[in-house]
């Protein structure tokens, strides 16, 4: 699960970490009257930054015309006219896709004065199943970019997870990074937050960047100017409020009606829907409809335990895809046994009007049972009895299926 | 032989009184496994299905019944807990089914389990099996949830990140007349027991061993440790193959371990350590078995 800008900094908040002056807001009115008490409190400048699940927002454009999902503005005026036009407006970035999203939340803060930006991350280094910490003096930039072009501007400490990670581990980075004197004690302090507020929420990745030194009334500072954090799904159980900011808007509304059966389904962009018991066999079903020259339209695990509910459910979730133009099945029974996907099938057929070529391979526990069933309903189905007689039947299937 | 696990491996179930681990442990019973007792707290002094034994302790179930192996069913908050009891209780082999154990509590029992003799295979595995003597490949050792009648007695191993992905190997192994000799799914979590890599060096030291199936997916680099290993110490055929060619960056699909991180762990990488190491590479998932005899033909030892 992911969450906003905003909420991540309110995380960093509770373990002393310390952000630039903000408040989130949703509408053009509560923009104005929160930026006029910053000005009145002496800011020159305020920043509105549209709140979403994606980066790339500096460089992205409102679908209104608007350029730029952070504005900088001068006067509580021109916080309100802008605040208008980002509040529901979409925006587009080169992580969004072209369709957008919709920015229900501004973050309106103190703009910095920075002097210099840098990168800094808490995530599992899997390699050592252990947390890390990632330091580099390039901030604002894109890790990916770092790791290609200046791999050896990138700082790791690994921690031990019996003790945490350490304030001489903390200071080692930050004179890496090149602080001094007091701005070492501070920097020092809030890696260790950092590192607390990933550890203690059960975090999978927390990013700043950049992380920011900045001229404050009172002296240089370090300030989180911009946060990124998302979390272990498997331990959301044990974090209530955490699970409190989950923004059903970002997600696809397709995978939140198969998160309500337990399914596993992500959308992609082919058109060749599938269905598969297990996740290594899903993505191996994936690849060889590719492998056939078609293009898969979801990855679905229904997992082991599905009952005949799961698979009508399935089915009509793959088929809320306007894209999909046939369907592949592929069930290796174990613990789940073939007769049931078949019975899931056969109630699904009742129920909507399955009207697009459908494959269907049953092996494994009660296949036998399975395929007769299917071969005895009245539902127009191909059965295949390997995966690759499966993937080239619906391929060519959809090849010849009219638009 | 077979590695970790033989006709003679005596094991113990946590969480057997839960509806999926009684199951399993029927099931394994059946094929001619030798479970000897079971651990559900709270239920100590019980009988399982009239005969075997329920303790209160991992401890316990080992003193009495001489257990050295466990296979753990209990639900994802309680798996941790679990896991480290068996390893304090000096098992010699730990086999996690549960899926949903938080990254946090597995980073803590890797910690823990360093150093110790305990080897732990999963978490989010289907387990392990070493198919027996008897008819049908039964008085075998099953610890998990595979599906024993896929199996036939013989000389593969096979490795494998994921679950069905594994039946799918093994019944076209099965199908071509190629036995096995142990099967071990390693799981499909970021943070996990045994690698590839250890399973490969096992079946590499197995006389019994003469070819290795190695199934991969995305994401983590346990692939390419083991493609490492391979190419300047194994000399034995294997046939490889990864899923997730197809998988979109930055998306876990369906594993907790099966996500591609700022361009790490993607298929094609993974494809090309395996390939460097003389493994061979199976062009799509129906051709795992056809792959390994082609190579076995090549190499002479079929």
């Amino acid at each position: 699960m992911n969450i906003h800008e905003y909420q991540a900094k309110l995380l960093l908040g509770r373990h002393g970490v310390p952000a630039p002056t903000g408040v989130a807001c949703d509408t053009p009115l509560k923009a104005k009257d929160f930026a006029q008490e910053l000005f009145e409190q002496g800011q020159r400048r305020v920043v509105l930054k549209a709140q979403i699940h994606a980066g790339g927002r500096g460089k992205g454009t409102f679908k209104n015309g608007l350029k730029g999902g952070v504005q900088i503005c001068g006067d509580a005026e021109e916080v309100y006219e802008r605040a208008k036009k980002m509040l529901g407006g979409t925006l587009v970035t080169n992580q969004t896709g072209p369709e957008g999203r919709v920015v229900s939340h501004l973050l309106v803060e103190a703009a910095s004065d920075i002097k210099k930006e840098f990168y800094l991350a808490v995530l599992l280094d899997r390699a050592t199943s252990r947390p890390m910490v990632m330091v580099s003096t390039e901030g604002g930039m894109e890790i990916e970019t770092i790791a290609r072009e200046k791999p050896e501007k990138i700082l790791k400490e690994i921690v031990d997870p019996a003790v945490g990670l350490m304030p001489y581990q903390a200071r080692k980075l930050a004179v890496a990074l090149g602080f001094t004197g007091d701005m070492l004690h501070s920097a020092s302090k809030l890696f260790l937050g950092v590192y607390q507020t990933w550890w203690e929420n059960d975090a999978s990745l927390l990013e700043i960047n950049p992380l920011c030194v900045v001229e404050q009334p009172g002296g240089k500072a370090s300030l989180v100017v911009d946060a990124k954090m998302s979390f272990d799904d498997n331990a959301l159980y044990r974090h209530p409020d955490i699970l409190a900011m989950r923004d059903l808007a970002e997600e696809s509304p397709l995978e939140i009606e198969a998160s309500k059966y337990t399914l596993n389904y992500i959308k992609l962009d082919g058109n060749i829907a599938c269905m598969v018991n297990g996740a290594g066999l899903a993505m191996a079903t994936m690849d060889i409809i590719q492998h056939f020259g078609g293009r898969p339209a979801n990855f679905l695990d229904v997992g082991g335990g599905a009952k005949k509910e799961h698979v009508t459910a399935a089915f009509k979730i793959i088929l809320g895809d306007p894209n999909v133009r046939g369907i592949l099945v592929n069930i290796f029974g174990g613990i789940m046994q073939c007769d049931i996907i078949a019975q899931g099938i056969l109630a699904a057929a009742r129920e909507i009007d399955i009207n697009v070529p459908l494959v269907v391979r049953l092996a494994g526990a009660n296949a036998d049972i399975g395929n007769k069933m299917i071969a005895e309903s009245d539902l127009k189905v191909a059965s295949a009895s390997s995966l690759t007689e499966a993937a080239s039947k619906i391929v060519q299937a959809v090849a010849q299926s009219p638009k | 032989m077979s590695i970790l696990v033989n006709s003679e491996t005596r094991v113990m179930v946590q969480g057997i009184t839960g509806g999926y681990g009684a199951a399993h442990a029927r099931l394994s019973l059946a094929y001619g496994t030798k479970i000897t007792a079971g651990v559900t707290p709270g239920k100590g002094g019980q009988l399982f299905e009239g005969r075997i034994p329920i303790f209160n302790t991992v401890e316990e179930a080992k003193r009495q019944t001489g257990a050295t192996a466990t296979a753990i069913f209990v639900p994802p908050p309680l798996a941790a807990d679990a896991i480290l009891e068996a390893v304090a209780a000096g098992l010699d082999l730990v086999v996690c089914i549960t899926e949903g154990i938080p990254v946090r509590d597995m980073v803590k029992v890797k910690r823990v389990i360093q150093g110790t003799t305990t080897r732990l295979l999963g978490p989010n595995c289907p387990g392990i099996t070493t198919p027996g003597d008897g008819p049908e490949s039964q008085g075998g050792c099953r610890i998990g949830i595979i599906p024993w009648q896929l199996h036939k007695k013989g000389n593969i191993g096979v490795v494998s990140r994921s679950g069905t992905l594994t039946y799918e190997a093994v019944s076209q192994l099965t199908a071509v007349g190629l036995g096995q000799s142990t099967c071990a799914g390693i799981g499909g979590d970021p943070v996990h027991g045994l690698s590839h890599i250890d399973i490969v060096k096992m079946l590499d030291a197995d006389p019994d061993t003469h070819g290795i199936v190695m199934i991969g997916e995305i994401g983590g680099s346990s692939e390419e440790e083991a493609a490492a290993w391979i190419k300047d110490h194994c000399r034995k055929p294997i046939a490889g193959f990864v899923a997730g060619a197809t998988a979109p960056p930055g998306r876990r699909m369906g594993h907790a371990g099966a996500i591609i991180n700022g361009g790490t762990g993607t298929a094609a990488a993974k494809i090309q350590a395996m390939r460097e190491a003389g493994i061979a590479v199976a062009p799509t998932p129906s051709a795992i078995a056809e792959t390994l005899v082609a190579r076995m033909r090549e190499m002479g030892v079929l």
